[in-house]
């Protein structure tokens, strides 16, 4: 009974979506009252629909309702009841309701919140997001309906990929898909400005949060992605470049871009095609991304089960909602007013530095993906681009990124001059380079050297902005304290942010300065490495509920003190027949220990041991990047003052 | 390079995104159908060997047979021979089998390679399932195998009179691909 | 669930196929550790093999290099690589050895050829397509003002003179 209702609530929400787009953008066009005030309504209907069809599932899930189809292949009765819940969206089925359920909650969010939105503004954002969502949902509706009934239901289901058995990985796409859709907002927005033909600096104020909290999220996300692959995978990596990575750094690229050009639209309504260039694009290649990836086009093991008919009913949906949005910009963008002149060196000129530099770095990143599908598309022939390829042609683009990225800040408005601003960064340039240099001849290698001095330009430079603003030293301490106490949140959230990314370079700088060994010993042995001495004290056996495991503890002293027990383990799911190892890390935020535990010989086992320093920074710098972020969005500006404004705009 | 200032240059730089996003759309469309068609697979590995000549090999026998087989026994039969390299462990080896026994069941000589198998386990697997094979040898290390750019099992290698590569199948030969692919070769090719 | 092709075995790759079988895997199983009896043991050449495997696709996992990938093939070539560094061949040599066999499929660094020019050139052409939009969206800009006629010269005259008193002059 309880899969049925759900079948039928998310059959209900196709057609309030429908609705909600066509209410909301007709309704716009008209300019009916009645007909726009209809759509957030009904996309308030959208959600508690989707929310039932969502929460229905998991309902499934969790009482092991092996009637219905996907629950049979994905679940089992004896899975721990948290993985039960987290399991819905590990499929495909699942994951595509959550991406669903996650856009009629951006499509409730702007009804919620966008109160001080013109109401014709409002009516079309909705609409866009309501007239997207029918694509999404009749996808799901036909092509991947997580509600299919199998009868009669077998006694147990056949489990789920013992690798998503892992808080980290279970939390994982919620966050993701938080990001990626999160950024259908700015999508809307655009789309809603180009159908209205201007954009102005409120346009940005509005676009601005927006985009910020979707970025938040993808940060978070692709945070996870990585460290979830560091503990998991047993061999200390945490980035592969592998198409489904590239296609969720993709996104974050732009939209990192759009955060930062949409301050340029609110500040002196310049740069607004672009802006919205950004806005479609980011959603765009989220989209393409994710889909593209579980088409099974692009070589990547992250491909759900590859339905070619599937995948032309995903290329139709992408090509209807990215093409039309796309084809209305070549229509209504050249109508769009220039905006205010600015300088090349100016705060606004910086700005658009950073967007070329990051656009630049996304185009990089889409070509190496996409290159093998095309040359094989012309010429037949299978070339693979990896790793190497990758490493060799972002990491230079990010050295100019990362030099401008403390100045920009810095420097004011309309026209600056860049020497003033240099001269007050003297003293975070001499401690970067003495970072630098001493790094570099410590460890002999000067690409780390230099990684650690950006990481200290990156850092230094950040406080430099507050120190700037606070007037540090220049003034009494209590006045520069209570200017710090009146300092806009967004100016804390920007250092804040701009922080966060120095911690996770160095982070990136000090793995690349990891060891590791490989040993195979008799349980009693020890071996000496990296300054520890690693003890495998036992190896034993521990069942688990739907798993058996084998443990090895080793003990980890230092100078005869002892350090860690680490408890590395591989586990055997006899259902699925298949080994996950478990890696066991202990970590004093300035290093990780991390040891895996490998095949058994002879009565020796293997044992891969690493030392990894501050490998826990490249993900903390990541959360406070977004802690940068959510700041930021904190701010008051973002929400008071602009009613105020609207019944201005409104009367001018 | 000043007339993209101009307002119908402004005009078709704005519609630069959308063609990039139809090339794009077509490429996309393009690779699909080939998917659902079999020619394009994105963890397919071509070989580099078609249209070379044989590698250099010697592989000691596999019972039932007596003698191994040589990379010049090759050359020097003179005859159209698919080699195929399988193993006991295999599942598709065994989906394949009834195919490769029409094979040689038509006249075209089969020559097996037993890959990183054991010496009992592939002769059991030959008295239980029958042997299409002429000649057979066996490849422990799969150091062989390396050497034709094997990687998995099975992989069936067509060799011309002459002793060059000219077509290689990664995977279960199905009737589909043996009746589009190899016999076409052989009837075309035969003394070319 | 739809099944993957599964016409292929290989013996710990078949986790590597198994895992893909299942829904979101994105990456894979079983990830045993590999072999210390394995590496080389002059130091120097292990780290020149381990250097190059990484940059030689695992062909059974296909995501992966072959230093990082468990599948048997993985570790039969890297034992070939080591083999070939204690013997002294350059790494041009030895990554040569494996394409000849594989082909270009197996290097994760695409090789500099015609085919690949706009693939290694991506990063200099996105940095100029950023600045040719930038210069002409620069120089974009409205025309100057037209030069002042006679009689608004006198009035900016007047203006200046007589100051802002009486702005209906």
């Amino acid at each position: 009974m309880t899969p049925e209702l759900g079948h039928f609530a998310l059959a209900l929400a196709v057609c309030l979506a429908a609705a909600q787009g066509i209410f909301g953008l007709m309704g716009a066009q008209a300019r009916r009252e009645p007909l726009m005030a209809a759509a957030p309504a009904l996309a308030v209907g959208q959600l508690i629909a989707l929310g039932t069809a969502f929460f229905t599932l998991i309902w499934c899930n969790v009482v092991s309702d092996f009637s219905v189809l996907n629950v049979v292949q994905n679940s089992q009765a004896a899975k721990p009841l948290l993985y039960k819940i987290t399991g819905t969206w590990g499929n495909h089925e699942g994951s595509i309701l959550l991406w669903c359920f996650i856009l009629a909650l951006c499509g409730a969010a702007v009804a919620a919140f966008g109160q001080d939105l013109p109401s014709s503004l409002r009516a079309r954002v909705i609409g866009v997001l309501g007239a997207s969502s029918v694509g999404f949902l009749l996808f799901a509706l036909t092509e991947s309906n997580p509600f299919l009934r199998v009868w009669p239901p077998p006694p147990d289901g056949q489990g789920m990929n013992p690798l998503l058995e892992d808080p980290g990985l279970a939390l994982h796409p919620p966050i993701l898909y938080a990001g990626y859709v999160g950024f259908a907002i700015p999508f809307a927005f655009g789309v809603a400005a180009l159908i209205e033909g201007r954009i102005d600096a409120l346009w940005g104020r509005w676009v601005r949060p927006w985009a910020l909290g979707a970025w938040c999220f993808l940060t978070g996300g692709i945070a996870l992605g990585s460290w979830w692959a560091y503990y998991e995978l047993g061999w200390g990596g945490f980035w592969f470049w592998d198409p489904v990575e590239n296609a969720s750094l993709l996104p974050w690229l732009t939209g990192t871009a759009l955060v930062h050009s949409a301050i340029v639209v609110e500040k002196r309504e310049a740069l607004k095609v672009w802006t919205v260039l950004l806005a479609i694009a980011t959603f765009s290649l989220s989209l393409s991304g994710t889909f593209l990836v579980r088409s099974g086009i692009l070589n990547s093991v992250h491909a759900f089960a590859n339905d070619p008919a599937r995948g032309i009913f995903i290329l139709a949906l992408l090509g209807l909602v990215i093409g039309s949005a796309l084809i209305l910009f070549a229509l209504r963008a050249p109508a769009l007013t220039p905006g205010g002149l600015f300088a090349p060196i100016s705060r606004e000129g910086a700005l658009v530095f950073n967007n070329i530099m990051l656009c630049a770095i996304a185009a990089v990143v889409l070509t190496g993906t996409t290159y093998p599908m095309f040359v094989n598309l012309l010429t037949g022939e299978q070339i693979s681009v990896g790793k190497p390829f990758f490493d060799a042609t972002v990491l230079p683009l990010t050295i100019p990124l990362f030099a401008a990225m403390t100045v920009g800040p810095m420097l004011p408005w309309k026209r600056a001059a860049l020497a003033p601003v240099l001269q007050r960064l003297w003293w975070a340039a001499l401690a970067a380079l003495c970072v630098g240099f001493l790094v570099g001849f410590g460890v002999r290698d000067g690409l780390v050297g230099l990684a650690f001095g950006g990481a200290a330009w990156l850092v230094l430079g950040a406080l430099a902005d507050i120190v700037e603003r606070v007037r540090l030293f220049r003034l009494p301490l209590r006045e520069s304290l209570a200017r710090a106490a009146g300092l806009p949140r967004a100016a804390w959230g920007a250092t804040v942010a701009h922080l966060g990314m120095g911690i996770t370079v160095a982070g990136i700088a000090g793995m690349a300065l990891a060891t590791h060994v490989i040993v195979a010993v008799h349980p009693g042995e020890g071996v000496d490495f990296a300054g520890y001495h690693w003890q495998l004290e036992r190896l034993y056996d521990a069942p688990g509920p739907n798993y058996t495991a084998r443990v090895a503890e080793i003990a980890v002293e230092k100078a005869g003190r002892r350090v860690a027990l680490l408890t590395p383990s591989r586990r055997s799911y006899p259902v699925q027949r298949n080994t996950v190892t478990d890696t066991a890390i202990r970590t004093n935020i300035f290093r990780d220990l991390y040891a895996a535990v490998g095949e058994e010989q002879n009565g020796k086992v293997v044992l891969r041991l690493h030392r990894n320093p501050l490998a826990p920074w490249i993900w903390l710098g990541a959360l406070v990047m977004a802690a940068g972020g959510a700041l930021s969005l904190s701010d008051r500006r973002l929400r008071v003052g602009a009613p105020l404004k609207a019944a201005a705009m409104a009367k001018a | 390079m000043a007339w993209l200032g101009s307002p119908l240059g402004r005009r078709l730089v704005l519609t630069l995104p959308v063609a990039v996003a139809a090339v794009g759309g077509a490429a996309f469309l393009t690779l699909l159908e080939r998917m659902k068609h079999g020619t394009y697979d994105p963890h397919a590995v071509p070989s580099p060997l078609i249209g070379k000549p044989v590698p250099n090999f010697t592989l000691p026998a596999q019972p039932p047979a007596t003698t191994g087989i040589s990379s010049a026994e090759l050359v020097t039969a003179k005859r159209w021979i698919l080699v195929n390299f399988f193993a006991s462990w295999c599942v598709p080896c065994q989906i394949e089998h009834p195919v490769l026994t029409e094979l040689a069941a038509a006249g075209l000589p089969i020559w097996g390679i037993a890959y990183k198998d054991t010496v009992d386990a592939a002769k059991r697997f030959l008295t239980e399932r029958g042997n299409p094979y002429t000649r057979l040898a066996r490849d422990e290390t799969g150091r062989v195998g390396i050497d034709f750019g094997v990687y998995g099992v099975p992989e069936t290698f067509l060799i011309d009179p002459h002793g060059i590569i000219r077509w290689r199948w990664a995977g279960a030969l199905s009737d589909d691909v043996v009746r589009d692919q190899l016999f076409p070769l052989l009837r075309g090719g035969s003394g070319a | 669930m739809r099944k993957k092709r599964i016409a292929r075995c290989q013996p710990i790759g078949a986790l590597c196929l198994l895992a893909a079988f299942f829904a979101a895997a994105p990456f894979h199983a079983a990830r045993a550790v590999s072999n210390p009896a394995e590496m080389l043991p002059d130091r120097a050449q292990e780290l020149r093999a381990e250097a190059i495997g990484q940059e030689l696709r695992c062909l059974v996992c296909q995501n992966e290099s072959i230093e990082e990938s468990d599948a048997d093939l993985a570790r039969d070539l890297r034992a070939e690589i080591r083999k070939r560094v204690a013997a002294g061949e350059s790494d041009k040599e030895v990554i040569a050895w494996m394409v000849a066999r594989y082909g270009d499929f197996v290097r994760l660094k695409p090789p500099f050829r015609l085919l690949t020019l706009v693939l290694w050139f991506s990063p200099a052409v996105a940095l100029a397509a950023g600045g040719i939009a930038v210069w002409f969206g620069l120089h974009r800009r409205p025309a100057p003002p037209q030069p002042l006629s006679a009689a608004e010269e006198a009035r900016l005259k007047r203006l200046l003179r007589e100051g802002w008193g009486n702005p209906r002059s």
